[in-house]
């Protein structure tokens, strides 16, 4: 690549974290027409080129489809009408969910939520879902939870108090997986309760230390 | 005596298989309008039942019955197929059993499977020395509120008495002189045709016609309005190439066909052959 390209390719790639970083609308994320716009038609490479520079730093260029389904060979179009945002390309320690502002309480009914909507083919009744949800949490916490997922984009409702996904959980939660990791069988389990006991006995000895 | 009877039983079984297809296909229909589960219905037996009567068939109506037994049935297999692979994707899960899931595992449990899959989208929120500067470069611009809000000078006029020439500048009130001028011509049209027409028709150039050519043009746009608002109608022989205009003695309320436009043009050339006395 000559110097001249090479610098070119640089500064479209500046442009470009500067758009996906910092929120230009309401709705974070930028679309594909408006990085064409500003980085010319070759704004996919300039996408790949940076994803490359993101993954040291645990973050991916990711790419949210305007139908829900993903399509295999997107053509330009299908990338002109697609939103682009920067997220985690690994996952978080429970601990760092706590740094992010989410409480555990919070991120469980989360969880539940968009599993139990993912298991009824993306359509549930707010009602069941306050119904679960009120199996383990506080009464007056179901609502207020479930107003918070909406209000930040998890989930949105329609008239007939029907709740769907929206836009936030499309691009941050691999739904595949998260329903593969729900459905694993005794393993996992026995895995997790073993993560949890080591959890808890550092929380202990955090909690110990800090009394002290 | 023999001929007869296997007449009627050939009509017998026509009536029954007719019978057994329209209760297929309205089976078929239920699945199609997703009342009944798509795999009641037995494909085979279906197949075997088209078969067993195919032979019977020799009117249209009996053919057309057999053909849309096997439409309904190609589409109930497409629907059976859409059903077997919607299963068989990787996000099919049994609602109940994920339920069930869900319930077992507690709230540590869930949050650490969800941060499995939960890759949360990175925002920066900052301020940079440049976009302090262009922020204030903008309030250096920025019109102060009294300014803006200010409310614009309204000149107060007396009251007084408009005139219909005001009115009809301002389109409030018709152009009376324009109305009557059309009133004239349709009874100058209607007077001209029962003197000079033949079958209440007359030619469209004898009638716009005129001494000069601006005048010629003067009555052409006004018969173009007559024309228009119903109150003469066109005649055009396209072969011929002739062209007549009727009167008609009460104006046409509404349009009842479907109005169309026609292109008629009057040079000064054609004005003046018409006016020496030949065809233009």
């Amino acid at each position: 690549m000559s110097t001249k390209r090479k610098g070119a390719y640089t500064a479209k790639m500046k442009r470009a974290t500067h758009m996906l970083f910092y929120r230009r609308h309401q709705k974070p994320g930028v679309k594909g027409w408006e990085l064409r716009k500003a980085l010319s038609s070759d704004y996919p490479k300039v996408l790949d080129v940076l994803d490359d520079f993101l993954k040291p730093l645990d973050l991916q260029v990711k790419t949210v489809f305007e139908d829900e389904k993903a399509p295999e060979k997107p053509a330009i179009d299908d990338l002109d009408k697609a939103r682009f945002y920067v997220t985690l390309r690994g996952d978080l320690e429970p601990k760092e969910s706590k740094m992010i502002g989410w409480r555990i309480d919070d991120l469980a009914g989360l969880a539940i939520t968009i599993s139990f909507i993912i298991s009824k083919k993306g359509q549930a009744a707010r009602r069941d879902v306050e119904e679960l949800l009120g199996e383990k949490l506080a009464g007056w916490k179901v609502g207020l939870n479930l107003d918070r997922y909406i209000r930040y984009g998890y989930l949105q409702q329609d008239d007939n108090e029907q709740l769907y996904l929206d836009w936030r959980t499309r691009a941050e939660v691999d739904e595949k997986a998260l329903i593969d990791l729900l459905l694993r069988g005794d393993e996992q389990d026995a895995k997790l309760s073993k993560g949890k006991a080591s959890d808890e006995d550092e929380e202990e000895d955090e909690e110990e230390k800090e009394s002290e | 005596m023999a001929t007869q009877q296997k007449g009627q039983k050939r009509k017998e079984t026509k009536k029954l298989g007719k019978d057994r297809l329209e209760r297929v296909i309205d089976m078929m229909r239920g699945i199609e309008d997703h009342t009944v589960d798509p795999f009641l219905l037995n494909v085979d037996e279906i197949i075997r039942i088209v078969q067993e009567y195919f032979p019977e068939w020799d009117q249209p109506e009996e053919l057309n019955l057999d053909a849309e037994a096997i439409h309904h049935l190609a589409s109930v297999i497409k629907l059976q197929s859409e059903w077997v692979k919607q299963r068989s994707t990787s996000l099919y899960t049994d609602p109940f059993l994920l339920e069930e899931r869900i319930i077992q595992k507690d709230k540590r449990e869930m949050t650490e499977l969800f941060l499995q899959a939960w890759h949360p989208i990175v925002e920066q929120e900052q301020v940079t020395l440049r976009s302090l500067a262009d922020a204030l470069r903008y309030w250096d611009a920025l019109v102060p509120l009294r300014e803006r809000w200010e409310q614009p000078a309204v000149t107060q006029v007396a009251t007084g008495i408009t005139s219909r020439e005001e009115l009809t500048d301002q389109s409030i009130l018709r152009d009376e002189a324009f109305s009557t001028e059309m009133d004239r011509y349709w009874n100058e049209l209607k007077q001209k045709t029962q003197l000079k027409g033949k079958e209440g028709k007359l030619e469209y150039m004898d009638w716009v016609g005129a001494d000069t050519y601006t005048e010629t043009v003067q009555r052409v746009y006004i018969t173009s309005f007559l024309v228009t608002y119903g109150y003469a109608t066109l005649d055009v022989i396209p072969l011929e190439d002739e062209i007549y205009i009727m009167p008609l003695w009460e104006p046409a309320a509404k349009q009842t066909r479907q109005a169309f436009s026609v292109p008629i043009t009057l040079t000064s050339e054609s004005w003046q052959k018409w006016k020496r006395g030949k065809k233009p």
